[in-house]
């Protein structure tokens, strides 16, 4: 019996008569971004130059030289690669959006990572790339993909959901269970908020990246051993666009809610606008700030 | 919106919306003014207004106007860049109503025209254009657009289409707003794929329109 097709093969066969674009182009081009991808990775790596606002810049490489106390390699490389690539976004430097900047981080965690971890090529990374691209495009044409319009679950959500479909075929998965793995993310993504202090790409841009490239991976790890999503995909995505739209915007990337309106929050926004602080994190308060 | 949309843009950080999606805002506003541009004014609407300036958004609208890919490694020194170039640039928080969050509204200026642009920067660094030249537009630049403006006339739309059609080029959308009857109209059209130079020309020689041009397509994919 034939092997099904990989569903990043369908997703491409679609995309190119939709847009005229030449397979082997999209192909050639991914390949260009996989490597633009591990460049961010090594730069945001080797560096520990703090971000625009200082808050972030030194927690990849951090992590990438202390002990790996819990045994995980791939866990742990998975979490570096996807820090590595927020700190490098952080400090205005050159990453590739997928599918924004502020998740960029997630895919390049979890399948360059996975890869790196199993000894795989580049080139074989390109297909599960276009299908990860494939469930970035089916998201946004039911839901949001940025954070200031359905909360974080639509931004890291979806990056999250099509990283974990590239993980499943990258293993040999089916199309089925690619599906499956990028429902089940987004299930366990739902209701997710986006509240980065000073709405600043930073707190806690960089390390949610780390944790969803490690969610991307278990979703990939349940759909591999055939669990399947319990509501229908499309149920999912429906579930979640309802969810953004009854989120207030004070948790929609405005920095009035949530983590940024914490005293530490207020205090290091303060600051960076060159402001006195207000409230507790104020002259007097308690606040101990937590960077140099 | 293709692949290349969802995993990209390559691009300087911090924010494909309020970055990336800025300097495309800036890009439409460049190619529309079609000349040096000396002199722009640059009104943030709320997201864009609050927390722009940690995100780059200021430099990011300011490489756009000058030209500059969302993946140009000069954006960061965007300021230094227009002061270099002779582009004066000033920033107002303005509200404009009931609009995206991520709305920028763009007049430029430059020797000889002038260019207003409005737009919203909605997420992954997709723009959509809602306003040119103050009259109400719905484009993406993800494809090449054929933007004129003439004084409202019977038969505009179909002599324009039928010269597009000549040239060999299909149509993907259209959009014509006019102030009034009679008054200006514009007429922005979304190709698949560029107009020949000799239609651009055929159409810029036009009596009955005076404002032309071809906005190139700004997204990758």
């Amino acid at each position: 019996m034939n092997a099904p097709a990989p569903a990043s093969a369908w997703v491409l066969e679609r995309d190119c008569a939709e847009t005229g674009l030449d397979p082997e182009d999209i192909r050639r081009e991914m390949l260009r971004r996989i490597g633009e991808m591990r460049a961010s990775i090594a730069r945001g790596l080797a560096s520990r130059a703090p971000s625009i606002t200082g808050m972030v810049g030194w927690n990849a490489q951090g992590l990438w030289e202390a002990p790996d106390v819990l045994n995980a390699p791939l866990i742990r490389r998975v979490q570096a690669y996807a820090m590595a690539v927020n700190e490098e976004n952080a400090r205005m430097g050159r990453i590739v959006a997928a599918p924004t900047a502020g998740s960029a981080g997630t895919i390049p965690g979890a399948l360059i990572g996975v890869a790196d971890h199993l000894g795989i090529r580049d080139e074989r990374l390109v297909d599960p790339m276009i299908l990860a691209a494939g469930v970035g495009k089916a998201i946004s044409r039911r839901m949001f993909i940025s954070g200031a319009a359905g909360g974080c679950q639509a931004e890291i959500g979806s990056s999250a959901a099509m990283a974990a479909a590239a993980v499943v075929e990258l293993l040999g998965g089916t199309p089925r269970a690619a599906v499956q793995a990028a429902s089940i993310a987004l299930m366990n993504t739902i209701g997710l908020v986006c509240d980065p202090v000073g709405g600043y790409v930073e707190v806690p841009c960089v390390s949610r990246n780390a944790f969803y490239a490690v969610h991307a991976v278990s979703a990939a790890q349940l759909a591999l051993a055939q669990l399947e999503s319990f509501i229908p995909p499309d149920e999912v995505l429906g579930a979640m666009a309802s969810v953004g739209r009854m989120m207030p915007a004070a948790l929609r990337e405005t920095a009035e809610g949530g983590l940024a309106q914490t005293p530490t929050g207020l205090a290091v926004t303060a600051r960076m606008e060159g402001r006195e602080p207000e409230g507790p994190g104020g002259p007097g308060g308690m606040v101990e700030l937590p960077m140099a | 919106m293709s692949l290349l949309d969802m995993i990209g843009p390559v691009m300087i950080g911090p924010s494909s919306s309020h970055t990336a999606g800025a300097c495309r805002l800036g890009l439409v506003a460049h190619w529309l003014l079609g000349e040096a541009p000396r002199a722009a004014t640059i009104g943030l609407h709320a997201s864009f207004a609050k927390t722009g300036r940690g995100h780059g958004t200021h430099l990011a609208l300011v490489a756009g106007l000058l030209g500059h890919s969302p993946d140009d490694s000069r954006l960061p020194q965007a300021f230094a860049e227009a002061e270099r170039a002779g582009l004066a640039v000033e920033f107002r928080d303005v509200d404009l109503g009931d609009v995206h969050p991520n709305t920028a509204h763009i007049d430029l200026r430059g020797e000889r025209g002038r260019v207003t642009v409005q737009g919203s920067s909605t997420g992954g660094g997709v723009i959509l254009v809602t306003q040119v030249q103050g009259l109400g537009v719905n484009f993406s630049a993800a494809s090449p657009t054929l933007l004129l403006r003439y004084p409202d006339a019977v038969g505009m739309i179909a002599r324009v289409a039928s010269t597009v059609a000549a040239d060999g080029v299909n149509i993907a959308a259209l959009t014509c707003t006019r102030e009034g009857r009679g008054g200006q109209a514009l007429l922005a059209i979304e190709l698949d794929a560029p107009l020949s130079p000799e239609a651009l020309a055929f159409f810029s020689a036009w009596k009955d329109t005076n404002w032309v041009r071809l906005l190139p397509k700004l997204m990758d994919g």
